[in-house]
C-alpha cells in the first residue's frame, strides 16, 4: 500500500458529552493528535462560552492529558464508532496552594474547637474551649471581637449564608447567635437542648434570604430548629434513639440527621415529619456530606464576578438558586455518611432508601467526608492517618493520600476543587494536588493536633485551630 | 373524752367562720408583740431558759433562709473543665496525651553543651571492682585478665560474642535486659518499652560501651508506640530516660522519661 496515510494524521469521529449525557454539538472528525488546548478551544466555540473557561476530558474513563491519541492507544479502537468525549467544567478562578504560616494569634485559652471563615471569606471567627466565640480580622490577621456568653466550651460555630450572623453552640447545649460587626449578641440565648449539641445548619439562602432558621443537633438525640430573630424552639425533630452526630439542611426543603443509633434520617423541614429512614451502616454514623454543601454554605457569594451584596435580595437569590440548580443538574441532592464501621454510604436521599453503593478501604473509623465545591471529588479522612479520594457521582475509589502519621480530623477544599487541605493530630497540615493525587505542601507549625481548618471561600486563606490554643493563618 | 373528730366534722359540713382568716392573721401578727411581752416580764431562771430556747430558735431560721437563698441563686461560678475537645472527639475515650515534646532545636543544643537537667543529678559513682568480677582463667587458674560485669547490662540486638576463650568482658544472660518502665513525667503514665542503647553511664566511659545499667544512667528508650509528634509532623522515635532504681537489685529497669 502506499506510505501516503503515514504522514497524515488518523481521524476519528467524535462528539461532546456534558457530564450529565447531554450531547453537545454535532459530531465532527478529529484529527488522532488533537491536543489539549485544541480541544478545549473547539469545546469553548461549541458551548458558546464567551470567554476561555478550562475544560477536563475524558474518553471512556481516562482522561486526556496530552493528545487525542495518547487517552485511546490503550482501547482496542474501532475507527467506525463515534467516540464520546466527557468535558467537565473547570473553575474559571484557580485557588494558589498555601505554602506558609503568615501569623499564628493567640488569644483563646483553651483548644481551638471550630474554625470557620464567612462566606463571603471576609470574615473569621473562631470557638475555643475558654467558652469564647472570636472574631478575627483576616486583613490584619489581629483580634477583632472576644465574645463571651457561653458558659461551657463552645463546640460548634456556624456562619449564616447571608455573612449577617454567626451562630454558637456549647456544651451546656445553648445556642447564641452574634453580630460579626459589633460581637454582641442578638436576641437572646436559645435554651432546650439537655446535653451538648453537636452540629449546627443554616436554612438555605435560595430558600429563604432572611437567614431565619437554624437546626442543631444534640447529644440527647434530639434535633430542634430555632427561630433565631424571636429566638424560640419552634420545631423538635425527635426519633433518634441515640446523640445525633450532625444535622444537614438540604437545598430542597429536607433535614438530614445522621446519629449513633446506625441510621441516618431524612426529616421534611417544614413540619418535621420523617420522610426515611437511611439504614445500612453498623455502627455510628459520625459524619455526613452533601453534594450541595459547599454551594449552600456560600449563599450568594460568588469568587468571579461581584459578590452579591447588593440590597436588593432577589438578585442574589436567584443567583444561589441557579447555581445550587447547576449542582443537582447531573445527579441530584447526593448525600454521603461516613462511619465507625470504617466504610461510607452513597446515597440518594430525595427519592431512595437504598444505597447507591458502600464506599469501603479504610481501615479505621471515618471522621470526616466532604465533597468538593464542583461536587465531582469525594474525600473522606479517617483515623487510619490516610485521606481517600472517591469518586462522587459512582463511588469508585480514586486514591489514597498517605502522608499523616497520626489520625486524620478534618479535611476542606479549596474554592477551584483543585486543591485540598488535611488537618490531623500529628499538628501538621498537609496541601494536596487533586490532579497529581500528590502532596503539594507539608504545613508544619501546630505545637499539638489541629483539630478544625477551614478554607476561605476567595481561596487565599487557609485557618487551623488546635490544642495548642493558637489560631494559625496559611496564606501563599 | 370526744370518740370523733367532731371539731373537723363541723368544719367540713359548715366550713370555718367567716371572719377566721382575718382573726388568724391579726393574731399571728399579735404575736410577737406577745412575746416581747413576755420576754421583758420575766425574771430570774425563767427567763434564762425563755432566751435560750428563743436564740436556738432565731438561728435555726437564720440557717433556714440561707439555705432557701442558696437554693435561689443558681451556681453561677461553675468552673468549666478543661482539655477542651472537638464534637467528633467527645464520645471517644481518648487518652490524654502530653504536649508535643520541646522542640528539636532546643533539645539539640542542650545536647552539645552535654548538659542534661536530669531527674537524679547526683550519681553515686560505681567503682570498678565492684561491678566487674575477677575471673580466674588459664589451665591452672593463674590468669584473671577476664571480668564478668555484675550490674545489669543492655546489649544490643546485633551483638556477636567473641570466641570464649577470648572474651574479655562476660555479661551473663540473666542479667541482659530489652525494655524498661519508663515514667512519663508529665502524663504521669508508665510504660513498658523497648530500650535503645545505653547513652550514658556516669561511672565511666567502659561502662557506657559496655552498656551497663545502674541507677542514673541515661538510656534511649523507643518510644513510637506513644505516639508523640515533633514540631513538623514526624514520629518522635527515640527518648533519653534516666534510670531511677537499682536494677541488679530489683530485677527490672525503672527510668524517667527526659523532657
Amino acid at each position: 500500500m502506499e506510505d501516503v496515510n503515514e504522514n497524515e494524521p488518523k481521524r476519528l469521529l467524535c462528539r461532546f458529552k456534558s457530564e450529565s449525557g447531554e450531547v453537545a454539538g454535532d459530531m465532527m472528525d478529529l484529527p488522532l493528535d488533537c491536543n489539549l488546548h485544541q480541544l478545549t478551544l473547539i469545546c469553548n466555540a461549541i458551548l458558546q462560552q464567551k470567554d476561555q473557561i478550562p475544560y477536563l476530558f475524558y474518553v471512556n474513563d481516562t482522561e486526556i492529558t496530552h493528545t487525542l491519541e495518547k487517552a485511546l492507544k490503550t482501547l482496542t479502537l474501532n475507527t467506525e464508532n463515534v467516540v464520546d468525549i466527557i468535558y467537565q467544567q473547570q473553575a474559571v478562578f484557580r485557588v494558589r496552594p498555601v505554602t506558609r504560616c503568615t501569623s499564628s494569634m493567640p488569644g483563646h485559652a483553651e483548644a481551638v474547637i471550630s474554625v470557620s471563615f464567612s462566606p463571603d471569606g471576609k470574615h473569621l471567627a473562631s470557638g475555643s474551649g475558654d467558652t469564647t466565640v472570636r472574631f478575627w480580622d483576616v486583613d490584619t490577621q489581629t483580634p477583632y471581637h472576644t465574645c463571651k456568653g457561653h458558659k461551657n466550651w463552645v463546640l460548634c460555630i456556624s456562619w449564616s449564608p447571608d455573612n449577617q450572623k454567626l451562630a454558637s453552640a456549647c456544651k451546656d447545649g445553648r445556642v447564641m447567635i452574634w453580630d460579626p460587626e459589633s460581637g454582641k449578641q442578638r436576641g437572646k440565648t436559645m435554651v432546650g437542648h439537655k446535653q451538648w449539641i453537636t452540629s449546627l445548619s443554616w436554612e438555605p439562602y435560595h430558600q429563604n434570604t432572611e437567614c431565619r432558621l437554624l437546626a442543631s443537633s444534640s447529644k440527647d438525640g434530639d434535633v430542634r430548629i430555632w427561630d433565631t430573630v424571636v429566638c424560640n424552639c419552634i420545631l423538635t425533630i425527635s426519633g433518634h434513639l441515640k446523640s445525633v452526630t450532625v444535622v444537614k439542611w438540604g437545598g430542597s426543603g429536607l433535614i438530614y440527621s445522621a446519629s449513633q443509633d446506625r441510621t441516618v434520617k431524612v426529616w421534611r423541614a417544614k413540619d418535621g415529619v420523617l420522610c426515611r429512614t437511611l439504614e445500612g451502616h453498623a455502627h455510628w454514623v459520625n459524619t455526613l456530606a452533601l453534594n450541595t454543601d459547599y454551594v449552600l454554605k456560600i449563599g450568594a457569594f460568588d469568587p468571579v464576578a461581584d459578590s452579591n451584596t447588593s440590597t436588593d435580595k432577589k438578585k442574589p437569590q436567584d443567583f444561589a438558586l441557579k447555581r445550587y440548580r447547576d449542582v443537582i443538574a447531573a445527579t441530584g441532592e447526593r448525600l454521603v455518611s461516613g462511619s465507625d464501621d470504617f466504610t461510607l454510604y452513597l446515597w440518594d436521599p430525595e427519592k431512595d432508601k437504598k444505597p447507591i453503593t458502600r464506599l469501603t478501604g479504610h481501615q479505621q473509623l471515618v471522621n470526616d467526608v466532604k465533597f468538593s465545591p464542583d461536587g465531582r471529588i469525594l474525600a473522606s479522612a479517617s483515623f487510619d492517618k490516610s485521606v481517600k479520594l472517591w469518586e462522587a457521582k459512582s463511588g469508585k475509589f480514586i486514591c489514597t493520600l498517605r502522608g499523616h502519621v497520626q489520625a486524620v480530623y478534618m479535611v476542606a477544599f479549596s474554592a477551584d476543587s483543585r486543591l485540598m487541605v488535611s488537618g490531623s493530630a500529628d499538628s501538621t497540615l498537609k496541601v494536596w494536588n487533586l490532579k497529581t493525587k500528590k502532596l503539594e505542601f507539608d504545613l508544619p507549625g501546630h505545637g499539638d493536633e489541629v483539630y478544625a481548618v477551614d478554607w476561605s471561600t476567595d481561596g487565599l486563606r487557609v485557618a487551623s485551630g488546635g490544642k495548642d490554643k493558637v489560631l494559625k493563618l496559611w496564606q501563599n | 373524752m370526744p370518740q370523733n373528730e367532731y371539731v373537723e366534722r363541723h368544719r367540713k359540713l359548715y366550713g370555718r367562720r367567716l371572719d377566721y382568716e382575718e382573726r388568724k392573721r391579726k393574731k399571728e401578727a399579735r404575736e410577737p408583740h406577745k412575746r416581747a411581752q413576755v420576754a421583758r416580764s420575766l425574771r430570774g431562771i425563767k427567763a434564762k431558759i425563755f432566751n435560750k430556747e428563743r436564740r436556738n430558735e432565731k438561728i435555726q431560721m437564720k440557717k433556714k433562709i440561707k439555705a432557701h437563698e442558696e437554693k435561689k441563686t443558681k451556681k453561677t461560678t461553675e468552673k468549666v473543665a478543661e482539655g477542651a475537645i472537638p464534637t467528633y472527639l467527645l464520645d471517644r475515650d481518648v487518652q490524654s496525651r502530653a504536649k508535643v515534646l520541646s522542640n528539636m532545636i532546643k533539645q539539640k543544643r542542650k545536647e552539645k553543651a552535654g548538659k542534661w537537667d536530669v531527674p537524679i543529678p547526683k550519681v553515686r559513682a560505681q567503682a570498678d571492682a565492684e561491678v566487674l568480677k575477677v575471673v580466674k582463667s588459664g589451665k591452672s587458674k593463674r590468669k584473671a585478665w577476664k571480668r564478668m560485669v555484675t550490674k545489669v547490662t543492655f546489649v544490643g540486638e546485633g551483638f556477636t560474642r567473641k570466641p570464649p576463650k577470648f572474651e574479655r568482658f562476660i555479661r551473663p544472660m540473666a542479667l541482659r535486659f530489652k525494655k524498661a518502665h519508663v515514667t512519663h513525667p508529665e502524663l504521669k503514665a508508665t510504660f513498658y518499652l523497648p530500650i535503645i542503647g545505653v547513652k550514658k553511664n556516669p561511672s565511666s566511659p567502659m561502662f557506657t560501651s559496655l552498656g551497663v545499667i545502674t541507677k542514673g544512667t541515661v538510656i534511649e528508650i523507643n518510644i513510637s508506640e506513644l505516639g508523640l509528634v515533633t514540631q513538623a509532623g514526624k514520629v518522635v522515635w527515640g527518648k533519653y530516660a534516666q534510670v531511677t532504681n537499682n536494677p541488679e537489685n530489683d530485677g527490672c529497669i525503672n527510668a524517667v522519661l527526659l523532657v
